[in-house]
């Protein structure tokens, strides 16, 4: 890794920190692959029927929202998305876009779905394979932060944090990022959202998931109670998808305004550079 | 400078991996062997669901108020073969479900025998594997009767559906829909062959005359036009080997999930 310290970081007031353990890191890079798997083989599986409903069953007449393509009179193919009852034209990406250089009806474009072609078959193998290694990772890492204490000293949000809400959300508007020992843990935007993604998002996503079969649902019909159906389900699972969607791109682009190379080399190596505090300089 | 090359590189190496990754899973998909190796994860889905449903929970049961006011259908519409039709004409009189193979009494029931059977009804929940459910009053004859007057011999492991409907879209060959349960599913309470959808006989868009109900699968299971009950030891050597028709074109057999 010596090119990512050389140079700027090599500034004689830095010092290199210890900042993740070889376990945090693991679950990391797993799950980054995992997710971007389930995400596009998920997209796959809602493209055999891209449409959502709220309940037991799908209203075929009123979704919640649907994506769908329509001929025009000189023979080009529209994808319009109906979110309740406002339509957009999204020709191109959603509804109806290209595949081999024709524009075809289809929920998301190719390049957002694994396999790229439309094959519901093929997207089921992927889901239900990685979704095993989700779960295992997943709770591999949770057992792992909750016996090293890592769960309670770094990703619980605590009073002290929340009290601190309003001058972090000011300090990330402003883009001043944490310096010094300060660099060390998580601020509080970033406790509420690993927090969030990892015991809440993450686990309503299999159970929602586990919702949408109806053998689970004979097994344990009190999930069908708790989320409403198992369309409802069907749809949080969506959300949740998007949910994680956002949480990525707010990663990546924390990621990249708060010292890119030296957050890449503290996820794979585990060492961070600290900067000396303004004040201590 | 340096840093800005490093993001350069960093940001290059990212995009092609990615690219590359997904052009390596696409390459996966398209493999019979990648497709084996991922439905390790239908496979270990089967046995692990097999432990949590025990052998006879139930799929859970709607109100009246409940049910669709179209059940629609999917597959296939209307068999529409000649002997299909001549069927329909004469209100399925001639129907003949044969019921064979591993079997100590192989024998025939019309559907007038079908019907003169004691029955169930259920008010259940079908789910397409294409993601949309709908709301159904089903009634029918369940299934472990009928096997139990066939009395299944000690190695039969699964029951074949023989369906009538033609899902070849070329005019010289014939595939015809089949499906294939574990004897797990095949006696679980709520597999029934039914015969009335909704207080009515079955329209022809729904497996007119008779189909099957597996409740806690999806509903490329659940054979429509059924006419023949066989049961096997193994069905690797049926057809593609799948255990379906859908099976067959890449879905997994074990569809609980």
């Amino acid at each position: 890794m010596a090119f990512l310290s050389s140079a700027a970081d090599d500034a004689p007031e830095k010092r290199l920190v210890y900042r993740h353990t070889l376990w945090v890191r693991i679950a990391h890079w797993v799950n980054a692959g995992v997710l971007l798997i389930m995400l596009m083989s998920g997209l796959q599986i809602f493209n055999a029927h891209p449409a959502l409903y709220w309940g037991a069953t799908s209203h075929f007449d009123s979704p919640l929202l649907s994506m769908t393509a329509i001929r025009m009179p000189d023979g080009r193919i529209e994808g319009i998305t109906w979110i309740g009852r406002a339509h957009f034209d999204t020709t191109g990406v959603l509804g109806a876009s290209e595949i081999f250089g024709q524009v075809t009806p289809r929920g998301f474009p190719a390049w957002a779905t694994l396999p790229s072609w439309q094959s519901l078959a093929v997207g089921r193998q992927w889901h239900f394979f990685f979704a095993w290694i989700f779960v295992l990772n997943g709770l591999a890492f949770a057992a792992y932060a909750f016996l090293s204490r890592h769960f309670n000293r770094d990703l619980l949000p605590k009073t002290a944090d929340i009290r601190n809400l309003g001058k972090d959300i000011l300090d990330h508007l402003r883009l001043r990022f944490p310096k010094g020992k300060e660099a060390l843990h998580y601020n509080v935007l970033q406790k509420l959202a690993y927090f969030s993604v990892i015991y809440i998002v993450a686990p309503l996503i299999v159970l929602t998931g586990l919702t949408m079969s109806p053998t689970m649902d004979a097994a344990i019909p009190q999930l069908l109670f708790v989320f409403g159906g198992r369309q409802t389900a069907r749809t949080t699972h969506f959300l949740c998808a998007f949910a994680f969607v956002g949480f990525f791109i707010i990663h990546i682009v924390m990621v990249v305004l708060s010292g890119p190379l030296n957050n890449l080399r503290a996820i794979i190596t585990g060492r961070t550079a600290i900067e000396p505090e303004a004040e201590n300089g | 400078m340096a840093d800005a090359n490093r993001r350069k590189f960093l940001t290059r190496l990212t995009v092609g991996a990615s690219a590359a990754i997904l052009a390596g899973c696409d390459k996966i998909s398209q493999s019979a062997g990648g497709q084996d190796f991922l439905k390790r994860g239908s496979d270990l889905a089967y046995k692990v669901q097999r432990l949590f449903a025990g052998r006879d929970a139930l799929a859970p049961e709607y109100a009246k108020s409940d049910i669709a006011p179209v059940f629609r259908p999917n597959g296939t519409l209307n068999p529409d073969s000649d002997d299909y039709n001549a069927h329909v004409k004469s209100g399925f009189r001639d129907w003949r479900i044969k019921v064979s193979g591993l079997v100590e009494h192989p024998f025939e029931l019309s559907l007038a025998q079908l019907r003169a059977m004691p029955s169930r009804t259920q008010i259940t929940r079908h789910d397409c594997v294409e993601g949309w459910s709908c709301i159904g009053e089903w009634t029918g004859v369940p299934l472990r009767n009928i096997l139990a007057r066939a009395k299944p011999k000690e190695n039969a492991r699964y029951v074949l559906f023989h369906c009538a409907d033609d899902m070849s879209s070329d005019k010289n060959t014939v595939q015809l829909y089949y499906e294939t349960l574990d004897l797990v599913e095949t006696f679980h309470p709520q597999t029934i062959l039914a015969y009335d959808l909704n207080g009515k006989p079955l329209p022809v868009a729904n497996g007119a005359p008779v189909r099957l109900r597996a409740e806690r699968q999806l509903g490329y299971k659940m054979a429509k036009y059924v006419n023949g009950i066989e049961l096997v030891e193994s069905f690797a050597n049926i057809r593609g080997g799948n255990g379906g028709y859908w099976e067959d074109q890449g879905y997994t057999w074990w569809a609980g999930i």
